[in-house]
């Protein structure tokens, strides 16, 4: 059986690698919303609006 | 609510605003469970420590393998029944199945070296995976690259549904060739191979990362209805522009 110190260098670069693309993923949809809503905003506010929202 | 009820963006929208919570919720509590069973899990009696990485590495191949099957579904969707949310939900899911096939590859690749001694051997697993990512990459061009959204879809669905022939070829490429990577040790005829004390947190991983999966999902598919709303309304704001100028 291998020791510990040999392998914890792989097993602790397994994880750094699946937390970090893990974060971008959480990021990236987070952000999205974000800057949509802010877009989505906006857009309201100059009066734009869907056809299916006038009839509301 | 039935289903067909789900094809209208704004009601699915309201649905994704109410189970969310108990998605994220789920998810962080499955994590929590399953890390802790992980880290004090036993070592497996040949590999050692490096049986940890198997905790991240099986559920990512099997969420990377999820993501195109759902793609596929979701392709159909677009091609046959031209559901409106089947477009949305095939382009959702690409970039979160490709992170999940990248994740897969990398901790393949780090669990590879201390156990067969070395990083990548180009046998039909590997390299089975690998061609996964490249299809997703693929897709991701195609949805993104397009001029005419529409027509990228159509392409980026029609390729979907030809890359998911790699599925098979993934899931029995360890059975039709004599590959480094093990055979089916979990979902097999005669149950899993895997000592119960290894195999439960395995489990628990999968089901958390699923929920990871799912919840990311209903988000970027949430994002892709808004991105589509606000396409409409700036086509919406030129054209008024150019009829004002006119």
């Amino acid at each position: 059986m291998m020791n510990f110190a040999a392998q914890s260098g792989f097993i602790i670069a397994a994880y750094a690698v699946t937390a970090f693309v893990v974060a971008m993923l959480i990021a990236w949809v987070v952000l999205d919303h974000t800057s949509l809503r802010r877009v989505l905003g906006d857009l309201e506010e100059q009066g734009v609006t869907r056809r299916a929202r006038r009839g509301e | 609510m039935a289903l067909i009820d789900l094809a209208n963006p704004t009601r699915f929208l309201r649905l994704v605003q109410r189970v969310l919570p108990w998605l994220i919720a789920a998810t962080v509590v499955l994590f929590v469970i399953g890390l802790y069973q992980s880290v004090n899990a036993p070592d497996d009696y040949q590999q050692g420590a490096t049986v940890k990485i198997m905790y991240l590495h099986v559920p990512s191949a099997w969420l990377g393998m999820m993501g195109w099957a759902l793609m596929s579904a979701a392709a159909l969707g677009t091609l046959v029944w031209r559901h409106p949310l089947a477009d949305v939900a095939g382009k959702a899911a690409a970039p979160i199945g490709a992170a999940f096939t990248f994740i897969c590859l990398v901790t393949g690749s780090l669990w590879g070296r201390p156990t067969w001694g070395t990083y990548w051997v180009w046998d039909a697993r590997l390299t089975s995976m690998l061609v996964l990512l490249l299809l997703y990459l693929g897709v991701m061009a195609l949805y993104w690259t397009a001029e005419d959204p529409g027509r990228g879809s159509r392409a980026a669905a029609v390729l979907t549904l030809v890359g998911a022939l790699n599925l098979p070829i993934i899931k029995f490429s360890v059975d039709w060739w004599n590959t480094l990577h093990q055979t089916e040790s979990i979902f097999r005829m005669g149950g899993p191979t895997i000592a119960p004390s290894i195999l439960w947190p395995l489990v628990v991983m999968t089901l958390a990362f699923t929920c990871l999966f799912v919840t990311l999902h209903l988000m970027a598919m949430r994002n892709e209805i808004l991105r589509r709303r606000v396409r409409t309304m700036q086509l919406m704001q030129a054209q008024a522009l150019a009829e004002a100028s006119a």
